[in-house]
């Protein structure tokens, strides 16, 4: 959704470093006490519902020291759902990054009825209960679906097997990188695009040499994000999955399944590849929103020379 | 510009046979049952209990969000302090973190034995499996919504409005509750609906914290679970019909505060 757009952040560093000093009246800067109050809670919060949550993870997994650590991890099954959820990942994300830049790509370049719907359809995996992101898939190919009973006539297996949580995964997973391009390419127009046409430029160069290196750090951060949700989705994936050990376990799935065994340190070991995994990301991202922020402000200083 | 019937065409291809087909599923398996069947489906004590509090605890998760989130957007766009830069990239950690990674940890820091359990649980105060370890969890996985949609416009905020009204005379609170909190209102709504939307439907970060009593501590999506794994499965679709529909209530209603939120901002500039 909008709230994990790009420039939300890029606008963050903006204000934090900017070089002129901006002169604030005396009468607008609040009592000290308000500030350290404010600041306080804040921070309070934080600790209490980010933080310590992260650190109680790492804590638990490391409770019976690195030996047990390592062993929880080095374990078949651990393995085999690392696999699966790499597999999983791997298919998910490129799809759904061929889908965003086609949707971006239609929905930024021309005007066309019926727009609006269409941004409102592409946002629509968001709002949908991860429950029921599973739940129809069941409703489709399970024993009672539509073709359930062909497919097992035919000896093919979608449910409770890998193409099931692929699909789920594909669900989920649908609309981040569109979501993120689209305000994107909308921001950069098409003269860029337009100008190389004129010179004579094929549509696909076009967008080779002129469209892909201006997208470039948006994409990435779609694909980020993108993949963070897909090797961590939960909900939808344990609803197709059957929880087949060593089958068609996810890593998300494996921690829940030693968790329920009271194997909890083990769990938490599993779960602490998944908190470092969120961490990585956090820093990838970050990362491109510094680099897309200060691109944005190189184009706003040509503007500012020209 | 080349490329439209390509990029068109894969772009309604694709999200007819991932999104659209899939789920219209839901909707013509309801259509299947009677009424008086999917009536009962979607009334009975239990799941009325269920929605009581998925609803009800993702109404108070969010709104802590708008009160705690709107300090925190406050905290990292007016002041400076070290840090800063580590504390805005981990806001998002709820986006990032998979929920059930989520949900154990929070189980664990809230059970008897756990860092913050310990301290509750003498005081009486019980969090983990109850329906305020649901509260907490949905407040957990809420929390980058307000803060995130609250920031930018905090940034964009024109400090020569605060200004007039302090040169006017105006004190700290006036000028807040007139300039500044007008203007954020239209951002605190939309950053409330969206964690609200996100946490009706949530379920891995929940069923461990909850202990998923029925009538107690059951939400929804787990409730849609149960009915599946009693191959009950026309039960459990007509309950998700219900949720798919209130979902697209409060999708359609953030489009709308967002695009209110658009025009003053821009009305604002002009």
């Amino acid at each position: 959704m909008s709230a994990i757009a790009p420039s939300t952040h890029s606008l963050t560093t903006s204000s934090a470093g900017r070089a002129e000093p901006v002169v604030v009246p005396n009468a607008l800067i609040e009592p000290l006490w308000i500030r350290l109050l404010l600041g306080s809670i804040a921070l309070l919060f934080l600790t209490l519902f980010l933080f310590v949550p992260l650190a109680a993870v790492f804590s638990e997994a490391l409770k019976k020291g690195w030996d047990v650590y390592f062993t929880a991890i080095n374990e078949d099954d651990a393995w085999s759902a690392i696999k699966l959820t790499l597999i999983t990942a791997s298919i998910a994300v490129p799809l759904n990054l061929v889908f965003g830049v086609a949707a971006a790509w239609t929905i930024a370049k021309f005007e066309f009825r019926g727009k609006n719907i269409l941004l409102t359809l592409i946002d629509l995996p968001f709002s949908v209960s991860p429950i029921i992101s599973g739940l129809i898939y069941v409703l489709i190919f399970g024993a009672q679906g539509w073709i359930g009973p062909w497919l097992r006539d035919h000896d093919i297996k979608i449910l409770f097997a890998v193409p099931g949580i692929v699909l789920a995964t594909i669900f989920v997973t649908f609309p981040f990188v569109a979501r993120e391009l689209i305000p994107l390419m909308q921001s950069q127009g098409s003269e860029e695009e337009e100008a190389a046409l004129v010179l004579g430029a094929s549509g696909w160069k076009t967008f080779w040499h002129v469209t892909l290196p201006n997208i470039k750090w948006g994409l990435l951060y779609g694909v980020i994000l993108c993949n963070a949700r897909a090797m961590g989705e939960f909900g939808a994936v344990s609803v197709v999955s059957g929880h087949i050990r060593g089958e068609t376990n996810t890593i998300p799935l494996q921690v829940e399944i030693l968790y329920n065994e009271y194997n909890f340190t083990a769990a938490f070991a599993v779960a602490s590849l998944l908190a470092l995994l969120a961490l990585i990301t956090l820093v990838l991202k970050s990362l491109v929103e510094w680099r897309l922020h200060d691109e944005m402000a190189e184009q706003s200083l040509q503007l500012i020379q020209e | 510009m080349p490329g439209f019937n390509l990029s068109f065409g894969f772009t309604i291809f694709y999200l007819t046979l991932i999104v659209l087909i899939p789920l219209s599923a839901v909707f013509l398996k309801t259509f299947t049952m009677t009424w008086p069947a999917f009536w009962s489906a979607v009334s009975s004590d239990r799941v009325m209990a269920s929605y009581r509090l998925s609803f009800g605890a993702a109404l108070i998760g969010a709104s802590l969000n708008v009160i705690f989130g709107g300090i925190v957007a406050w905290v990292l766009v007016r002041y400076s302090f070290p840090g800063k830069k580590i504390v805005d990239a981990l806001v998002d950690l709820p986006f990032a973190l998979p929920t059930a990674v989520a949900g154990i940890s929070l189980t664990a820091l809230y059970s008897s034995h756990g860092w913050l359990g310990r301290y509750l649980e003498p005081m009486g105060i019980k969090v983990a499996f109850t329906p305020l370890g649901v509260i907490v969890a949905l407040t957990f996985i809420g929390l980058p919504f307000v803060v995130r949609t609250v920031q930018p416009v905090l940034e964009d905020a024109e400090r020569e409005l605060e200004e007039a009204a302090a040169s006017l005379g105006a004190n700290n609170w006036q000028t807040f509750s007139k300039i500044i909190f007008p203007a954020l209102l239209p951002a605190l709504l939309t950053g409330f609906a969206l964690a609200f939307a996100r946490a009706t439907g949530e379920y891995g970060s929940v069923i461990f914290i909850a202990g998923n009593m029925p009538m107690v501590s059951e939400i929804t999506p787990l409730f849609i679970i149960t009915k599946l794994e009693q191959y009950d499965y026309a039960g459990a679709t007509a309950i998700a019909v219900v949720m798919l529909t209130i979902s697209f209530i409060l999708l359609l209603t953030i489009n709308l505060l967002q695009s209110w939120a658009r025009n003053r901002g821009q009305s604002e500039k002009n």
